[in-house]
């Protein structure tokens, strides 16, 4: 084949593209234009609330140099896992912000929305004919659990996207998608070896971080032809090598030499990487090998509402009866609210606040943080609960008190921070399936003039 | 003589791995000590289990990456990324204990 040239702008999408670097990119002529808008690294909130995780403003301006670009070139723009989680409220969120900017810019555009919210009977038939199955250390997925839970996504590869390429449109905009799907998908379909594609997406995703110095917020050149790909940074600041490209399959993954995907295992075990200058590094070796076809699964469920508070304790002899004063807050926190329809913790900064029971040295400084965290089923609930278990706290009486006027510095006037919902991740599986884009159907939409 | 990998690495690190792991990385800057401590057989799931306060079975990952000049262990996270009982929603300081882990050099 020909080389195949995809350009990734960055590593996610409203991170802010660097111009100069995208303007090195577009002088390369690639044949397609993308870039990853979604992660789960954030927490279960985005993907449960429906909100995003970045700020539209620099959304509308990566995606406006992007769209700009692909005009430039005549060629597709892909984005996936749209607004952050890739459920339709974010694919729709991105949607508008495209909206504005064909509008703006007296834009003629065909676009592709491919959706990836899984509707929860479907899920439901598959639970219950054993078809779906944790994905890792996951609890087995119930009915209730899957009734509590409000948006369901489910991760495509690269099916949708040929399809909606083989459509010839200007702008892919698809829900949650596996990442690498991304950038695999338009080199698959110009006839790419699909392991070499799918590694070639796998790296292309988080935009530059596999180059030294690594970054997300910058664009990477990937070029595919007959049994290796070429990785280049645009911005000449930033190189490959092989050791830096290496390096980066180990990042956010359970394993570097092999990933999991839609039907697939990527087998890096043989890879070989190359380096072809002081900038450039060929990657070979890497192999697609088929598997039964399966879908992970994203879901997150209310977990109640979130009120803390910070605090801090220098006292020697508060902090040497730390335990105690927890203790006692817990218990009397306990006896006037009996239901115990809420969550109550104390995590302790400069003991154990980050590593928890993992801390393998939990011995208290000179000072020490109190973060007093309550979760409890409403808002309200959660203030007071908090407001009680703070005041318990200030005026405990430990053994050996000497301060007795306040036990806990507040940073913060008022001390007690309403924090609002709090989810959590519910379903983290895989569900079988047999057609490839049955989960994930494509809209075609047209704007402007 | 014995040497940390806080003296012997070039990278020590965690991240999630998903939401429902962390993976730990240790990254060598040349490819003699990368051998030596690959060789030293210090870093076994076993070693990773006992740093952690884990089972066997909550080690779900332990290799070393050869292209990378690299050692990993994905880990099974207590609870899941953001849950209320959360401590580090990104899993980005879950690296330290391995530090002072020490190796015959």
């Amino acid at each position: 084949m020909e080389p195949f040239r995809v350009l990734s702008t960055l590593g996610m999408l409203g991170y802010g593209i660097p111009e100069a670097s995208l303007r090195q990119g577009v002088a390369r002529r690639p044949h397609a234009i993308g870039a990853d808008a979604g992660s789960t690294d954030a927490g279960p909130h985005k993907l449960g609330r429906g909100v995003p995780d970045v700020s539209r403003e620099v959304t509308r301006r990566d995606l406006e140099m992007m769209l700009l670009a692909g005009r430039e070139l005549g060629v597709p723009v892909i984005v996936g896992s749209a607004g952050g989680s890739g459920a339709r409220t974010h694919v729709e969120w991105t949607w508008e912000i495209v909206r504005e900017i064909v509008a703006a810019r007296r834009l003629r555009l065909r676009a592709a929305v491919i959706l990836a919210d899984v509707p929860k009977a479907r899920i439901l038939a598959a639970l219950r004919s054993g078809a779906v199955r944790p994905l890792g250390p996951v609890a087995p997925l119930s009915e209730e659990v899957l009734a509590a839970t409000t948006n369901v996504v489910a991760q495509m590869g690269t099916q949708p996207y040929i399809q909606a390429l083989d459509a010839g449109v200007d702008l892919i905009l698809a829900g949650r998608s596996c990442d690498a799907a991304i950038f695999a998908a338009p080199a698959i379909r110009a006839g790419a070896d699909p392991g070499l594609a799918w590694h070639m997406g796998e790296i292309l995703e988080c935009g530059a971080m596999c180059a030294e110095p690594g970054s997300a917020n910058d664009c990477m050149l990937g070029s595919i032809e007959d049994g290796r790909f070429v990785l280049e940074p645009t911005n000449p600041a930033r190189a490959c090598t092989p050791l830096s490209v290496a390096c980066h399959s180990l990042y956010e993954r359970s394993s570097a030499s092999h990933s999991e995907g839609p039907g697939h295992v990527l087998d890096m075990s043989q890879s070989r990487f190359d380096a072809l200058d002081d900038r450039r590094v060929a990657v070979s070796g890497s192999r697609y090998v088929a598997q039964p076809l399966a879908f992970k699964l994203e879901g997150a469920r209310s977990a109640g509402f979130r009120t803390i508070v910070i605090g801090g304790i220098r006292d020697p002899i508060a902090i040497s009866r730390l335990d105690e004063m927890t203790a006692a807050v817990r218990a009397a926190t306990q006896a006037l609210f009996p239901d115990r329809d809420y969550q109550l913790r104390f995590v302790i900064y400069g003991r154990d606040g980050v590593m928890a029971e993992r801390e393998p040295t939990p011995v208290p400084g000179h000072e020490v943080g109190v973060l007093l965290d309550v979760v409890a089923p409403t808002q309200e609930r959660a203030d007071t609960v908090c407001a009680f278990a703070r005041s318990q706290l200030q005026h405990y009486h430990y053994q050996g008190i000497k301060a007795t006027a306040a036990n806990i510095a507040f940073p913060t006037a008022p001390s007690d921070i309403p924090c609002g919902e709090v989810f959590e991740f519910s379903v983290y599986h895989l569900m079988d399936a047999g057609d490839p884009s049955e989960l994930f159907p494509i809209e075609y939409r047209s704007l402007g003039a | 003589m014995q040497k940390t990998l806080r003296e012997l690495a070039r990278i020590v690190r965690s991240k999630n791995s998903g939401p429902f792991e962390i993976t730990l990385d240790v990254v060598f800057a040349d490819e003699s000590t990368y051998r030596r401590v690959k060789a030293s057989g210090v870093l076994t799931p076993d070693r990773i289990a006992a740093l952690y306060r884990l089972t066997p079975a909550q080690v779900l990952n332990c290799e070393f990456f050869d292209p990378a000049l690299a050692f990993k262990a994905t880990i099974a996270r207590t609870v899941s990324s953001g849950s209320p009982a959360e401590t580090d929603t990104y899993g980005g300081q879950q690296a330290a204990p391995l530090l002072s882990v020490a190796v015959e050099v």
